[in-house]
């Protein structure tokens, strides 16, 4: 069976270049990086040479980058450690309605531990407006945390004004960039922002890596306690072949991002295309241009969209309804509701990211067997205007 | 069957599980399927045992992933809550005891199942049940009580006619529990060792009252009678009492009293001694009957009035769109709220769900 992946916003294959770059750590480069023999210093070497990587392609410094196992634990370390950070009494915290679980979750947490936490609505197309975001602050808040593009629509939010707004008001601003690193250009050094999560997996390195950046300047308590490791800022021994893989990965990204995304934005563009063309009643979730060049979440109206998602499987596309739950089963997405979404519309979004190694073939095979699925199911839905006419006739 | 696609419903049991093993071995395209219901976090810490919880779902993809079959869950939470929940905690408010299992095989497992295996392409739905279906050639179906009368499960599938039955598929049916073991066993299925699901899904025995307090059901204090009017004591709410119930009356008498009647509108307990508890016939409504109508206006079946009930003679007529089954000798706690099944020896006939009962005056 032909098997098509449109699903890099959940994860991507790992670049060859990148398998290349961390073969020598699965093998003689073994040592631990704080060791101060032979070993440990060409390891070491390995782990700063990639924090030099990342630190360049985010327009920072090097000793800004603090690596860990994932985007989730680096917003978690960015929330709590704000909110935990010795001599903080601020007890106030704005986030938005469309975060990632990383950062609802996070954020619902320190509701249970005397935090109050404002968030801000999203308009129809699933973006915060900065206004909001001013209106929501407070003399005791202490962070601002929003998302810079959004994982299930691609939604694009004005974090240059959010952080406008932070700055001025002397508020911490940090922005989970987990689906926007290696999608937009992001340069920290003209970006209002002072801490950035990033994660490995998104950007065709491993799973198990990722890290925040911390502008000099900003004090967070450590989550992990244990050796001096990432400054004291997170505890145990380092995942030297995540961080190797990561630093390749944004090194590659850094030469030919620009490029490599023109490519996957005309994909999508003829994706998207063709599929409002061939097939009547989608509804685009999401803003029109003002999104992440890889993404289109569309509700195919009068379908379900886990049977969508399951028949695709069945014929071997994959792609997503939104964020995957502990039971794997499906809810309307949380975030489409936030953006307004009519929720029978909600429940059959279908969400397509595209990335590297997607193919113009991939992209017609895709349109055809969706056309063919959204039919067979309509024809099988009572609430098809269709179906509905060819059961009175 | 080669090469067509069916959807096996998994419990996370063994029972299921070898379904889907023995269908696969027919030569089946068996896709594995649980069903998301409910928010089981909710109820209890522990839901180990019952079906679909967290845990009995990662058994369920594990047996998938040894069958090298795929797995998908399927959330059907509004439909169980409609279907399901509400007219359970319904039936309890009239001082009826509800039989959510019936309704779970009724309305989810084959009906909004049924409907999935339309949308994935699949020719019909199998379980794990202990039952047994006979595919005549006209096309038409009968449903049969298991040979092993200890795992049948007959009595929870009353509601189901020929046209369902005929996209319904129960391998393990004719087995016994040993074999569905062995076989489970034999194959390496991780769950040949598990124990049997026992409680209701989403409620153990000892939660009702919590889980239904908790579903906006307010209990009241009121009187506990005898049949003639005589207030023994007082009780804490009806919801606590089921009819045939002994135990956990708190009322001091010289024979042992039982529940006999609920009467929710009044919010009264009605006692009355052994046999008074018995009843000489019953009612019936919503009717179903698996060939899609009664045999006769008037006929003879073998009547079981709760799971596990060995069944007793009886005559049943019917009168509009109920039906009435006078006992050969009086029966024990024919409760209100749980289902009436009929079968002719071995075969299913349909039933209803008890409306009330006619106490014996004897």
């Amino acid at each position: 069976m032909r098997r098509i992946y449109f699903d890099h916003n959940a994860t991507t294959p790992v670049h060859p270049e990148v398998r290349k770059a961390i073969e020598p750590y699965l093998s003689e480069q073994f040592g631990n990086p704080s060791s101060i023999h032979w070993a440990g210093r060409d390891v070491r070497k390995g782990v700063e040479d990639s924090r030099q990587e990342v630190a360049a392609f985010f327009g920072c410094q090097p000793l800004e980058v603090v690596f860990a196992s994932s985007g989730t634990e680096s917003d978690n370390l960015a929330i709590k450690g704000v909110a935990f950070r010795k001599g903080n009494e601020g007890k106030h915290i704005v986030t938005s309605q469309v975060e990632h679980p990383a950062v609802m979750n996070a954020c619902r947490f320190l509701e249970d531990h005397g935090f109050r936490v404002t968030y801000v609505p999203v308009n129809r197309y699933g973006i915060v407006d900065p206004e909001s975001v001013r209106k929501a602050l407070t003399p005791d808040t202490i962070l601002i945390t929003i998302m810079y593009g959004n994982n299930e629509t691609g939604s694009i939010m004005p974090i240059p004004e959010i952080g406008a707004i932070a700055r001025e008001a002397g508020v911490i601003m940090h922005t989970d960039a987990v689906q926007a690193a290696g999608k937009i250009p992001i340069d920290l050094e003209s970006l209002p922002v002072d801490m950035l999560t990033f994660s490995g997996h998104k950007v065709n390195a491993l799973k198990g890596s990722g890290g925040l950046i911390v502008r000099k300047g900003i004090e967070i308590e450590a989550l992990t306690h244990g050796g001096h490791q990432e400054r004291g800022r997170r505890g145990g021994t380092e995942n030297v072949v995540g961080i190797v893989a990561m630093g390749k990965s944004f090194q590659l990204l850094r030469r030919c991002m620009e490029e490599e995304i023109e490519e996957i934005r005309r994909l999508r563009d003829k994706f998207e295309n063709g599929l409002f063309e061939r097939i009547p009643e989608l509804v685009l979730n999401g803003h029109p241009t003002q999104r992440l060049p890889n993404t289109v979440n569309i509700s195919f109206r009068f379908v379900e969209g886990e049977a969508m998602l399951l028949n695709l499987d069945m014929m071997g596309i994959a792609c997503s309804s939104g964020s995957a739950c502990t039971s794997g089963s499906l809810e309307a997405s949380p975030i489409l509701m936030a953006m307004g979404a009519d929720p029978t519309d909600a429940q059959g979004a279908l969400r397509f990211s595209l990335g590297w190694g997607n193919t113009d073939s991939d992209v017609e095979y895709a349109i055809g067997a969706i056309d063919t699925v959204v039919q067979k199911l309509r024809d099988l839905s009572p609430l098809y205007p269709s179906t509905r006419e060819a059961k009175a006739r | 069957m080669k090469g067509k696609r069916i959807l096996a419903a998994l419990s996370g049991g063994v029972d299921s599980s070898v379904a889907a093993l023995l269908l696969q071995r027919q030569g089946w395209e068996v896709i594995g399927i649980s069903m998301d219901l409910y928010d089981f976090s909710k109820v209890t810490k522990d839901r180990a045992g019952t079906c679909c919880s967290l845990d009995d779902l990662y058994d369920a993809r594990r047996v998938c992933d040894a069958l090298d079959i795929p797995y998908y869950v399927l959330n059907l939470r509004d439909e169980f809550r409609r279907e399901v929940i509400d007219p359970f905690v319904r039936e309890y408010t009239t001082g009826r005891t509800p039989n959510p299992c019936i309704l779970c095989n009724e309305h989810l497992k084959f009906r909004a199942l049924l409907r999935k295996a339309d949308e994935l392409g699949a020719e019909g739905v199998a379980t794990g049940h202990y039952a047994v279906i006979r595919r005549e050639p006209s096309g038409r179906c009968r449903l049969y009580a298991a040979p092993d009368e200890s795992k049948d499960q007959s009595y929870f599938l009353f509601s189901l006619e020929s046209e369902r039955l005929r996209r319904i598929h129960f391998p393990v049916g004719e087995l016994d529990k040993e074999e569905v073991r062995r076989i489970a066993e034999e194959a390496g299925l991780p769950v040949f060792e598990k124990r049997e699901s026992q409680d209701i899904c989403f409620v153990t025995d000892d939660s009702y009252t919590e889980f239904l307090n908790r579903s906006g059901i307010q209990e009241e204090e009121g009187r506990i009678l005898d049949r003639t009017g005589n207030v023994l004591g007082t009780h804490k709410g009806v919801l606590r009492y089921t009819v045939g119930q002994r135990k956990g009356l708190g009322i001091a008498a010289k024979e042992p009293l039982y529940v006999v009647a609920i009467d929710a509108d009044r919010n009264e307990i009605i006692l009355g001694t052994e046999d008074e508890t018995l009843s000489t016939s019953a009612t019936a409504g919503r009717l179903s009957f698996v060939s899609g109508a009664p045999p006769a206006k008037e006929f003879r079946a073998t009547a079981k009035v709760r799971f596990r009930h060995p069944g007793e003679g009886a005559t049943v007529r019917m009168e509009g769109d109920r039906l009435r089954a006078t006992f050969d000798s009086p029966q024990r706690s024919v409760t209100p709220g749980q289902a009436l099944v009929l079968y002719d020896g071995k075969e299913v006939l349909g039933g209803g769900w008890i409306e009330c009962e006619n106490a014996s005056r004897s």
